[in-house]
């Protein structure tokens, strides 16, 4: 019964988290998939899947999870450092594709809640302003 | 007897057509090159193109907006460059010097720019002279247009061919169904001038009602090679296909190339585009990647320096596998692909110098030198 209870409760609370998602978020998300068609496809592929050595996933990437505001930084002025992404070491260059920041906004709330990624915050376009080089 | 040779005749017929088949499909890799590359000019981000002057210098276009030139092993940065709309892949893209350069002091740009009314940009084309490290006489020849804020497909590649026209690509802005089966617009085409950016008379389509006159060709999708065939002084192009489907084209005037109608690629999503692969009135590629490389730069080796196997072969950059390509041509069929320099990175460029050698610009490195094995 009390196994019943718990699973009948995370059930009712998954659904509703599934069907009543934040709107905004929804609308942002939307945006965001056509910013990714157009520029972080060619290189972070159709299910941020990435290329093993050349260009990191973004699909469950634990630097994307974990490092949200320099995860911000890279998409909004590019980026050339030595990162681990997965376990594996990247060191190449991501050029700044030159969005407004509203795009990066949509582009990041994207990515961080596609192919099982989660993330509980969405990413406003104050956030994204208030990030420098 | 007879019907045994005759047998042995199509058994080696046949084994030569599938390997045929297979060489152009595959790309073999080779132990021993005959060159050792070496990085002759570091630290160059994206050399997105490379030409060089006829004493010997180069000129590379750094995609940010930067045109660098190096010469006597120093690295300039050219003053007074087009102001270049940085957004996705577009930036400054190629330069060209204009053939008789020694007489008319002439260089060729191609940028994504933002000139104009719409929100956005599009390629731009410009010519401009070189003096005290700094470009002067700077004339816009053409403009895509309208602007947009798409961030796909500017193109873009410069060549002249020997009878005194200059040819441009400019892809088709990631408006796929409304750019490049129209004539009326810009986008998805290649394009002829005169060397001062007048439209030729005998333009395909000079004197059709509404019709962009610079078009040459259409139903491209992104050409980011264009390159005289040295043979023929035919112009040959590659250009990205979508999920597969890069081709190597040879442009006709008027030709329709059948992009989005006809491809071998689809959707990166993997849903298809069309079913068809051909139709009547579109051209056929000379050669298509599956999957694809993502082609960029494009050179034609015309000497023995690579050995006499390799003159004739063509060069084509290989960003997505990071490599240098060299495919093996009988007359306009490939026979075989080669790969080159495997893992030095995004190959944006590659071109043969006035010495003969092979220039290739890598993308987070710089411009390497094939320097022939003794
Ligand atoms: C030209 C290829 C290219 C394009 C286009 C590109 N990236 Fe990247 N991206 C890279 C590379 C390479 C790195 C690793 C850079 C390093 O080593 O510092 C990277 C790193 C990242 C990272 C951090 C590492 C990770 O995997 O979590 C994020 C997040 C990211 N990119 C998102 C994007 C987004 C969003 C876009 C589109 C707006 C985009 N990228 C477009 C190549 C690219």
């Amino acid at each position: 019964m009390k196994i019943f209870l718990t699973s009948y409760i995370l059930a009712v609370i998954g659904l509703s988290l599934y069907f009543f998602q934040d709107p905004a978020l929804e609308a942002s998300m939307q945006r965001g998939n056509e910013i990714y068609a157009d520029f972080c496809v060619t290189c972070h592929l159709e299910a941020g899947e990435g290329v093993v050595s050349t260009f990191p996933p973004l699909a469950k990437s634990d630097y994307l999870l974990q490092n949200r505001a320099a995860s911000i930084r890279g998409v909004k002025f590019g980026q050339q450092a030595e990162i681990v992404v997965n376990g594996v070491t990247y060191n190449s260059a991501m050029p700044s594709p030159g969005l407004e920041d509203d795009e990066i906004a949509d582009v990041m709330n994207y990515i961080l809640n596609s192919w099982g990624n989660t993330s509980d915050k969405i990413v406003t376009v104050e956030e994204v302003e208030a990030i420098q080089k | 007897m007879k019907n045994s040779i005759a047998a042995l005749y199509l058994i080696v017929v046949a084994f030569n057509f599938s390997c045929g088949q297979d060489t152009a499909n595959q790309v073999a890799t080779i132990s021993d090159t005959p060159f050792t590359p070496e990085l002759l000019v570091e630290d160059v981000a994206i050399p997105w193109g490379i030409a060089f002057l006829p004493d010997g210098s180069m000129l590379i276009t750094e995609k940010s907006g930067e045109l660098i030139l190096f010469k006597d092993g120093q690295k300039n940065t050219l003053s007074n460059v087009p102001e270049v709309y940085s957004r996705g892949q577009g930036g400054l893209l190629d330069v060209a010097v204009h053939p008789d350069y020694e007489n008319n002091g002439w260089i060729y740009l191609s940028y994504a720019s933002e000139e104009g009314e719409e929100k956005g940009g599009h390629t731009a084309f410009t010519r401009a002279k070189i003096s005290d490290n700094s470009l002067t006489n700077s004339q816009l020849l053409y403009k895509g247009s309208p602007n947009t804020t798409k961030g796909q497909h500017f193109g873009s590649r410069i060549e002249f061919d020997d009878k005194g026209y200059v040819y441009l690509s400019i892809g088709e802005r990631g408006a796929r169904d409304d750019n490049p089966q129209d004539i009326t617009r810009d986008g998805g085409k290649i394009y002829r001038f005169y060397d001062d950016g007048r439209i030729p008379e005998d333009n395909p389509f000079v004197g059709t009602e509404g019709a962009k006159t610079a078009i040459y060709s259409y139903g491209h999708r992104n050409p980011q090679g264009l390159i005289k065939n040295p043979k023929t002084g035919d112009i040959w192009d590659n250009e990205h296909g979508p999920k597969g489907g890069d081709e190597i084209n040879i442009i006709k005037p008027g030709a329709n190339y059948g992009w989005p109608v006809i491809t071998y690629g689809v959707n990166y999503s993997g849903t298809p585009i069309t079913d068809k692969t051909a139709m009547d009135g579109m051209e056929q590629p000379i050669h298509y990647w599956l999957p694809s490389i993502a082609p960029s730069g494009m050179a034609f080796i015309t000497t023995d320096n690579y050995g006499a196997d390799w003159n004739g072969s063509l060069l084509v950059g290989s960003l997505k596998f990071q490599y240098l390509e060299l495919l093996k041509l009988n007359g306009t069929k490939v026979t075989d692909r080669i790969e080159l320099i495997k893992g030095l990175g995004r190959v944006r460029d590659v071109v043969q110098g006035p010495d003969g050698l092979i220039y290739v610009g890598v993308e987070g490195k710089g411009v390497y030198k094939l320097v022939p094995k003794k």
